[in-house]
């Protein structure tokens, strides 16, 4: 798999109760899943300042993601709808900059769920090597914005 | 750059160092980042070890070490560990960052190359991070010394009993009229076949009486708040219809009712009971409930004939729902399972053919209190069976149903073999996938099952029909079931088959879960805070889960682990004192610019905006350190302790230090 082409460099933000814990759950069942992704331990989702997810395109990372409790399954109460709108957010405004929208994702991601957790960082992983390395698109260049998802649809 | 780094990389024997080459990680470490102040990186085969802990305390000590990174496991299995090395050693421990390069890292990664580089980038991270860690202390709240247990079952009641006898109060909450659950249904126990009742009525009764003790039954908690040591629990006290102060538990109004109901709950369907009621003549507490969807009053406005002969006036139609608000400092939930829905199988007939019963129905069957008195007979109330077939596993080790084994149908299953064989003399037919019997004694009842005759067919059944192909089958039921031992299809003629269905978790175990901050697994039980070393405890501090609530189980696994439990709760009351992590969110009064965003973040009303100074503050005690004020903060006004900008933002910095390959771009 690691051949010398283009490996992306993915930062993770998980939060501690749900995603960090599918992270761990994942590690404890032995479940194998590409190296590309870096994890941040946050409390909660609700944590995420979109500033982070700057500063990580901007040193050098080719894709983020965002993971949290299941929307209902909060450790404190509601913040991962926070976070849910901060994406939509971050999705338009790096969209806007000319970024492909693929290169931000959210995935939700229970205690129990570590086998998910893999499965959905492998498909990440692939998608992003396709996209290739992150690379700005010439200023005029025509971009698509995407619509905003329904809590739903980004929830399945 | 001041601060003085040291970096340990833990082999935690080849569980890391099989995959990942740490000692050319700790060589890079120390030489790499040394620009960034690590000033010593060393790897150890177990750095969890006393001698590991002494190596970084003598470090810190001789090496004057300012800030540690360990590189080792999930910082939920061992942080605690490591910053009481630190602070052994005099320094903070809130100034040691541990990094996860096992459940993350070696565990989930093949290629070595891969692997090693990626612990490279954890570690440059955690020490990036670490730099801009400060000194924390602890938060000290105290301990209520009242606890709550959720749920009356045999894994509740021990739990309460244990806690109260140590002098503490609790308040055992219970849904049902009263406390005793699944076990209160059963006629024997397995593998010593003594009376369920026998054992579990006197400690019903220790409940009902104990002083420390406040039994809320015909309750349900409706809200949770606040956390370990001080949690605020609304319950809702159903409205009973029945003055409980005056009220002595003679019975008449139960005689005198008219209104004749199907029993689901204690009898599972198998008997009626009245509108008012106590589910057996042993409930405690004694007093009965008025089922008021079913009371004829409640339904036409008239009869009321147990107000007529109450012979104490304790019968109250005007009775309303009340809330009650409890302080409790620690919760234990008990809250038991549910039985399979064994209509879920439609191919055993269960509903459709006559004499195709439950596990649960078979054991109000043999109860000596149950609808027959403990005889064995088919659902006509009087016919002996002749043969009787017991199928395991129904909806449990099946795929599509729930892929678990339930654990107690086996031991259950062959109970009811010997009941039968014991009380009618009919042949029986265990037919089984594996026989389980772990246990004490439970091998030895197995064994003793099979000196008595009863015979064992491995294989699960496929079909339960009436449909009869050979005169013999005429007016049987006939387990079509390939006895895989001689591998044939057989077609047994029985007259009674008994479906021993599997546990699920209670069908609201998720709101329930919900409600008091805790988790669930794929199959809605309750997950405990470690599987093996820590199985009553739960990620959420306070909160504690015994019996089947967090698993299928029998009764002694269940009263262990309510006793578990209860001790875990004596040991938290004991300390008077608890300390909470001291990630908390602080208001920078200076920058703050009073636009008031903060205060309609956050979830637990933590903010408040202070009029007169026009800036907001963050109330401490109530603040839970998510971290989404800080981040909503358009003024970076908000700073929050242990996941700070800086140290997040370094973090980022340091992962990004390497790509996945050395040479990818070579």
């Amino acid at each position: 798999m690691l051949n010398g082409n283009f490996e992306p460099v993915i930062i993770g933000f998980t939060c501690n109760w749900c995603s960090y814990r599918a992270a761990d759950m994942a590690g404890t069942a032995r479940m194998k899943y590409a190296p590309n992704v870096r994890l941040i331990r946050l409390m909660c989702s609700g944590r995420l300042d979109p500033t982070f997810i700057f500063k990580a395109f901007a040193g050098g990372a080719d894709a983020v993601l965002i993971s949290g409790c299941h929307p209902g399954d909060c450790h404190y109460i509601e913040q991962n709808y926070k976070a849910l709108r901060r994406f939509h957010l971050m999705k338009r405004v790096l969209t806007q900059m000319g970024m492909e929208p693929g290169r931000l994702k959210l995935l939700w991601a229970s205690a129990a769920e570590g086998a998910i957790f893999a499965s959905e960082i492998n498909k990440f992983v692939e998608e992003v090597r396709q996209l290739g390395p992150l690379n700005w698109r010439v200023p005029g260049e025509a971009v698509s914005i995407p619509t905003q998802k329904t809590q739903v649809e980004v929830a399945a | 750059m001041t601060e003085r780094i040291g970096v340990y990389v833990c082999h935690c024997g080849t569980n890391i160092a099989g995959v990942v080459n740490v000692a050319e990680v700790s060589e890079w470490a120390g030489n790499e980042l040394a620009r960034d102040g690590v000033v010593i990186s060393r790897d150890y085969k177990f750095m969890c070890s006393s001698l590991g802990q002494e190596l970084i305390q003598k470090d810190i000590q001789e090496l004057g070490l300012t800030r540690v990174v360990v590189a080792a496991c999930s910082p939920h299995l061992h942080e605690a560990t490591f910053r009481t090395a630190c602070k052994n050693a005099n320094l903070n421990p809130y100034l040691c960052e541990l990094v996860s390069i096992r459940e993350q890292d070696s565990w989930v990664h093949t290629d070595k190359d891969a692997a090693t580089q990626k612990a490279k980038a954890i570690i440059s991270g955690g020490v990036a991070r670490v730099a801009h860690h400060e000194s924390l202390e602890p938060l000290r709240v105290p301990i209520h010394p009242a606890t709550m247990v959720v749920g009356g079952g045999i894994a509740g009641i021990q739990a309460a009993l244990e806690i109260a006898d140590a002098g503490f109060h609790v308040y055992l909450v219970e849904r049902e009229p009263s406390i005793g659950g699944h076990m209160a249904q059963f006629d024997k126990t397995f593998p010593t076949l003594d009376c369920s009742a026998c054992i579990l009525t006197p400690k019903m009764v220790q409940v009902g009486s104990h002083p420390n003790i406040t039994l809320l039954t015909w309750s349900e908690v409706t809200k949770v708040d606040g956390y370990v040591g001080s949690f605020s629990v609304t319950v809702n006290k159903k409205a009973r219809f029945v003055d409980t102060d005056t009220c002595t538990g003679c019975g008449i109004c139960w005689e005198k009712c008219p209104k004749k109901v199907v029993d689901d709950v204690y009898e599972a369907g198998m008997n009626n009971r009245k509108a008012v009621y106590t589910p057996f003549p042993q409930a405690v507490p004694k007093y009965p409930v008025i089922d008021a969807p079913n009371c004829t009053f409640f339904i036409k406005g008239t009869c009321k004939a147990c107000e007529k002969f109450c012979p104490t006036g304790a019968i109250n139609f005007e009775q309303k729902d009340e809330e009650v608000t409890l302080q409790v400092g620690n919760i234990i939930l008990a809250t038991g399972y549910d039985l399979f829905d064994t209509r879920r199988m439609p191919q055993y007939g269960y509903g459709r053919l006559q004499n195709v019963y439950t596990s649960l129905e078979f054991e109000r069957l043999s109860n000596a209190a149950g609808p027959t008195g403990g005889n064995i007979v088919l659902r006509d109330g009087k016919t002996v069976p002749q043969a009787v077939a017991i199928v395991h596993c129904v909806g449990s080790r099946d795929q599509n149903y729930n892929p678990y084994c339930s654990s107690i149908c086996c031991m259950q299953s062959l109970k009811f073999a010997h009941l039968v064989h014991e009380r009618t003399g009919a042949e029986v037919y265990n037919c089984y996938i594996d026989i389980r019997t772990p246990g004490k004694g439970y091998e030895e009842f197995y064994n003793r099952l099979l000196e008595e005759g009863t015979n064992f067919i491995r294989g699960k059944v496929a079909e339960i029909s009436n449909v009869p192909r050979v005169p013999e089958e005429e007016g049987k039921l006939i387990v079509q079931v390939e006895d895989t031992l001689i591998a044939k299809q057989r077609r047994i003629p029985v007259d009674m088959v008994i479906l021993s269905a599997g546990l699920e978790a209670r069908h609201d175990a998720r709101d329930v879960a919900k409600m008091f901050g805790i988790s669930c697994s794929i199959d809605d039980w309750y997950i405990e805070r470690h599987p093996k070393l820590d199985p009553v405890a739960t990620m959420t501090d306070g909160i504690y889960i015994a019996g089947c609530a967090q698993g299928p189980k029998d009764i002694p696994a269940s009263v262990a682990q309510g006793a578990a439990a209860a001790a875990r709760v004596l040991g938290k009351i004991q300390q008077k004192e608890i300390s909470l992590e001291p990630v908390r969110a602080t208001v920078n009064q200076e920058q703050c610019s009073g636009c008031r965003i903060c205060n309609d973040l956050c979830p637990f009303n933590a903010i408040l905006f202070h009029e007169e100074t026009m800036v907001s503050e963050v109330n401490h005690a109530l603040c839970q350190g998510c971290g989404t004020c800080v981040a909503g903060c358009p003024a970076g006004a908000i700073s929050g302790t242990g996941f700070s900008n800086d140290q997040i933002l370094s973090q980022i910095n340091g992962l990004l230090l390497l790509r996945i390959t050395e040479n990818e771009y070579a």
